[in-house]
């Protein structure tokens, strides 16, 4: 008998979404003013001068500059599941332009600092986070475009 | 009106990696500021409390487990977290006290035990808390924020890993006199250079340790000070202030910024405007200081710092340092206490350690560290979750 493939599921419930293919952030903008929250922001607008609770989900650009990038070369603490033994990893900060905000997000498995350089287009991808007997933990991830 | 009170005496329990009670430092503290004001812990009218988070119910309840360590006095009591500006509101809920009239002798203490390693979040699983998410998401310590800005600063202004290296030779040297430092040695450039990158671009002789550590201040009315000592120090300004929307910098425990969708941007975006406050209500600007005393968790940041309380332009940064402005005998020294380089933090105490170099630099009292002449100093600094901390004092 083949061994069944593992279950995939998100790390984190309706922060992103790959229904319809490319894989989308999944923000908030306020139906008043129109600013945006990364994530989703859902009882009430935060701009001081608006004040709506009427606040619709959408889909986030897929693609944005990198605003700044650094890495773990130690495994962070719990809570963070840390591979064993541990490989480094990048992370970045990508400035979205339609949407006027930046958002972090692990860089994809494999890319290193010395790959990235600030300004260069990044592109959003779906990849594992972590693995345990209930399957593979997928996250929200940045790689050069 | 006057916004300014005294500060009558400082005191601190040295920084060091000791593994007790933080209560003990606390208390240390508390008894050398009071000895230095020359007042007895029985005359203290209210105690202000920084919280620590790291070591429970009591932590919680900070200024009440000091005061009941120093003995119950029956004084009034607050305690307040606002993470690494703490101290400043403490300081401030002490401030408005003694300004509404409502006592003449104040006791500010922070006090922390801090565990090995990293900061992680407390335990349990809570998807609503945004620091906890930081770790489990993305495993964003605090030195991976740190590593952002630093490399923001190298593409905005070629900033270069061996302007940081200087950042940390300097304030090491002049942490090498400061009996509460806890790490008192000579670095050199290559030392940093050698030393394991933690969050590219930044080394760990770049990023400061957690420290057990404790300070206190004993603030007065002007009218107390005046018949208790013939050097007062006084407090003219303090700002512990939040962000305007939309914050554009990304903040640690956040997955991204504010939007500025749909908004227009504040007039000074939130790091400058730490400083701003504390210099309007003085009714002073940078170009007034003597020295400061900034918070410096990476060597990089320690040059942002410059720029947000205006000692120089964006960009000036690296240069101010190379030329030796920065340094002890320069023309505005930075961290003459030796910073967080030569401490680490003690989370709740830092702000109020921040006062006590200021009180004693202000006093003529800072020993190999003095800075010479010194009559008006500036302390800044910046607790995650958007706490904002800034103190000037003047002679």
């Amino acid at each position: 008998m083949p061994t069944p493939l593992p279950v995939r599921q998100p790390a984190i419930e309706g922060w992103f979404t790959q229904d319809g293919g490319a894989p989308r952030l999944l923000g908030s903008r306020c139906t008043a003013c129109g600013t945006i929250f990364f994530p989703k922001e859902t009882f009430a607008c935060r701009n001081p001068e608006c004040g709506s609770d009427t606040l619709d989900e959408i889909p986030l650009s897929r693609h944005g500059t990198l605003w700044s990038f650094t890495d773990n070369r130690y495994p962070p603490p719990p809570p963070f599941v840390a591979s064993d033994p541990f490989e480094p990893y990048a992370i970045a900060a990508v400035e979205l332009a339609a949407e006027k905000m930046v958002v972090l997000g692990q860089v994809a498995k494999g890319v290193t600092t010395e790959q990235l350089a600030v300004g260069m287009e990044m592109e959003l991808i779906i990849e594992a986070l972590f693995e345990d007997e209930s399957g593979i933990h997928e996250i929200w991830k940045w790689r050069p475009a | 009106m006057s916004h300014e009170v005294a500060v009558l005496g400082a005191g601190m329990h040295p920084w060091g990696k000791w593994g007790r009670n933080f209560v003990e430092y606390g208390v240390h503290a508390a008894r050398a500021a009071l000895a230095e004001a020359g007042l007895a812990w029985t005359d203290v009218q209210f105690l202000a409390g920084g919280d620590t988070m790291r070591n429970g119910y009591p932590g919680y309840v900070a200024g009440a487990s000091i005061a009941q360590a120093l003995g119950w006095s029956g004084a009034q009591v607050a305690s307040t977290y606002g993470a690494c500006a703490t101290g400043a509101q403490a300081i401030d809920v002490a401030r408005a006290r003694i300004l509404a009239g409502l006592c003449d002798v104040a006791l500010v203490v922070g006090a922390d035990t801090t565990p090995k390693g990293f900061f992680a979040p407390t335990g349990g699983v809570r998807q609503q808390d945004p620091d906890w998410l930081r770790f489990r998401l993305l495993g964003a310590t605090n030195p991976v924020y740190f590593g952002l800005y630093a490399r923001r600063r190298m593409a905005l202004y070629g900033a270069t890993p061996a302007d940081f290296a200087k950042v940390k030779v300097k304030n090491a040297r002049h942490g090498l006199g400061n009996p509460n430092a806890r790490y008192r040695k000579a670095v050199r450039e290559d030392d940093v250079a050698a030393s394991p990158v933690v969050s590219d671009p930044l080394r760990l002789l770049d990023i400061c340790a957690t420290s057990d550590g404790g300070a206190a201040v004993v603030l007065t009315s002007l009218a107390f000070a005046r018949r208790h000592t013939t050097q007062p120090v006084r407090l003219a300004g303090v700002s512990a202030v939040t962000p305007r929307y939309p914050n554009t910098v990304i903040e640690m425990p956040n997955f991204a910024t504010d939007s500025a969708v749909g908004v227009s941007l504040p007039d000074v975006p939130f790091r400058d405007s730490i400083a701003r406050g504390a210099y309007e209500q003085a009714g002073l600007g940078p170009e007034d200081l003597d020295l400061a005393e900034v918070y410096d968790l990476s060597t990089a940041l320690e040059l942002d710092w410059y720029e947000n309380i205006g000692l120089c332009k964006p960009g000036g940064a690296e240069q101010m340092l190379r030329d030796g402005a920065t340094t002890l005998g320069g023309r505005i020294p930075v961290n003459a206490s030796g910073g967080l380089a030569s401490f680490g933090e003690a989370v709740p105490a830092q702000a109020i350690a921040q006062v006590c170099e200021l009180t004693w630099q202000l006093r003529g009292r800072a020993e190999a560290r003095q800075v010479e002449g010194a009559r008006v100093g500036l302390a800044v600094n910046q607790g995650l979750f958007g706490h904002g901390s800034s103190l000037l004092l003047r002679t």
